[in-house]
């Protein structure tokens, strides 16, 4: 009798999920879920397992060990191209975020048909080859270029300016790739700047300045910060730009991966050098990530 | 005052940034017309010279073939496999969806340099380099997320209900999708395709490492012509691959217009009919 109440009270109570069940209700996956395993298959062959394949490279060629990774560092040649690097996205990004910060701010304020010229404008380097115009910015800019000519001619100069070969080149033609990368976050985010906020900082008595700098800037953070990151992790890994536009003394480790393989055949060695320039971006990636969601800014780009 | 003037200084700088973001892509076009071998602007002489080499040369036309081969067909794989995968983002369940969704995103994010370094290696062992099965794998690595996203985007708005009935009246889940679903997303479907065919027609980083004298893209044909030095053929290309784009995308706008009125027509016959 009380057994057969306490299994009645046993019934009506559910039991709690066995650690089994939780494990099943975690992994299941139903008909809409399982379109996603043709793509994630491809991947992991196509595009994983290849990156495994070259970690394994790093410490397997020619002999097991670090001796790849101590060999970067063992040659001054090869800090001086991390330094580089590094020196050369950080200038990139400063610059990029100059334009781009008051590029997206005036999009903000433009009617929306000049919004759209704006917009079309700076999506301009999307569409189109960044060989095409990285070749174009060699015509423009060197020393016989379109630029120094119509210079001279002018008088202006005297002695063509030299630009190619050079650090400001390798910007030059970098900051124009990375434009719209870092346009597109921050005027995600100024466009949902409740503007009145400006107003009333203004009406309680503050300048116009003042309040820009006071409550617009700092509202912008979020875009700009993604602006920063998506910039800075891009322009470590350039390769086109900076081979075609800078000089020996401006190489970079995109550059240097390259090199390695085609002109010495150093397998091992540049897959120890693009495993650093992966385990960095990812870790910068994933530091970000953390702070504010980039997969929105990823997946807002189009 | 103060305003105007800093609201002055703004859309100069802005038209100063524009210029520098259009200029470049603009110049090819009269230097190619130019005559001389040294590229000079403004040409002092107007002559398709350039484009005459380029027909005279089979080389280019080989190259731009290759290309062409391998856009098509890593954007027709990057739909079909970015499709799916749109519709287990958007209405699937399934485990690990975050680690999941950073493998399908992490070709935006990885450099092309690490990639086409990775695949190279894979690819030597399986005698897959300088093939046309090589280059498509890895361009559809590179467009598919593209696809993806603008799937994504387009299914977000989709009408459920319409899909229902669909399937109320008797049709199953895959004519229903067939005849329901993607006409509706079709326009996403299109984008995504556009966005994938025009990443692998345009890149060069993977294919710098996958080509060879048994197959080379056109952009790696073009870095060849001027890595050293500058080879003019490369800007009479660079104009071409310019009016390749430019015709897509008033082809995507006719697309677009025609659609529309196709539309007004349909909703005009309903009308009438009631």
């Amino acid at each position: 009798m009380s057994v057969a109440a306490g299994t009645r009270a046993a019934l009506r109570q559910p039991a709690p999920p066995s650690f089994a069940s939780k494990i099943k209700n975690f992994l299941r996956i139903d008909g809409w879920g399982a379109l996603v395993l043709p793509l994630l298959v491809f991947l992991i062959l196509v595009f994983i397992l290849p990156l495994f394949v070259m970690l394994q490279k790093s410490f397997t060629d020619p002999t097991f060990g670090w001796q790849n990774y101590t060999a970067i560092f063992a040659q001054s040649v090869y800090v001086k191209v991390l330094g580089n690097t590094f020196l050369t996205a950080a200038i990139v990004t400063a610059v990029t975020l100059l334009l781009a910060f008051p590029y997206a701010y005036l999009m903000t304020l433009a009617t929306p048909k000049w919004r759209t010229v704006m917009l079309v404008l700076v999506l301009v380097p999307f569409w189109t080859s960044i060989l095409v115009r990285s070749f174009a910015l060699v015509l423009l800019l060197r020393d016989t270029g379109v630029l120094n000519s119509l210079a001279q001619d002018a008088g202006l100069i005297a002695e063509p300016v030299t630009i190619i070969r050079t650090m400001s080149g390798v910007v030059i033609g970098m900051v124009q790739v990375a434009l719209p990368f870092a346009v597109l976050p921050i005027y995600a985010t100024m466009r949902t700047i409740d503007r009145r906020l400006l107003q009333a900082a203004e009406g309680l008595g503050d300048r116009p300045s003042g309040a820009f700098l006071r409550i617009f800037v700092p509202l912008s953070l979020p875009g700009v910060a993604a602006a920063i990151l998506l910039t800075f992790v891009q322009a470590l890994g350039y390769y086109i730009t900076p081979a075609l536009l800078g000089g020996p003394k401006n190489t970079m480790i995109g550059e240097l991966i390259v090199q390695q393989v085609s002109t010495v055949l150093r397998f091992g060695f540049a897959a120890a050098l693009a495993t650093m320039l992966l385990v960095t971006t990812f870790l910068l990636i994933g530091l970000a990530s953390k702070y504010f969601d980039l997969q929105k800014h990823l997946m807002g780009q189009s | 005052m103060n305003r105007i003037l800093a609201r002055t200084a703004l859309i100069l700088l802005a038209a100063i940034i524009g210029l520098y973001l259009l200029l470049p892509v603009l110049v090819v076009v009269p230097m190619s017309l130019s005559s001389s071998s040294f590229l000079t602007f403004p040409p002092k002489e107007l002559s398709l010279r350039w484009y005459q080499q380029l027909l005279d040369d089979p080389s280019w036309g080989r190259s731009a073939f290759a290309s062409l081969k391998v856009a098509l067909l890593s954007a027709t794989v990057s739909v079909i496999l970015g499709t799916l995968a749109a519709l287990a983002l958007v209405r699937g369940r399934f485990p690990f969806r975050n680690a999941v969704t950073a493998v399908l995103l992490a070709p935006l994010i990885v450099p092309y340099v690490i990639v086409g370094l990775a695949v190279y290696i894979a690819f030597l062992n399986l005698g897959l380099t300088e093939t046309t099965l090589g280059f498509v794998l890895v361009h559809t690595c590179l467009g598919v997320p593209y696809v993806m996203i603008n799937v994504s985007t387009g299914l977000v708005s989709v009408d459920r209900r319409l899909e229902m009935a669909s399937m109320n009246l008797g049709a199953g889940p895959v004519s229903t999708f067939f005849r329901i679903t993607l006409p509706l997303i079709l326009p996403s479907v299109l984008a995504g395709a556009l966005f994938a065919f025009i990443t692998s027609w345009d890149e060069v980083v993977t294919a710098i490492f996958l080509s060879g004298p048994d197959m080379t893209t056109m952009p790696v044909k073009m870095w060849s012509g001027i890595r050293v030095q500058v080879d003019p053929a490369v800007a009479a290309v660079s104009s071409l691959s310019l009016l390749v784009i430019i015709s897509t995308f008033l082809l995507m706008g006719a697309v677009k217009m025609i659609r529309k009125m196709i539309d007004r027509r349909a909703s005009l016959t309903m009308n009438e009919g009631i």
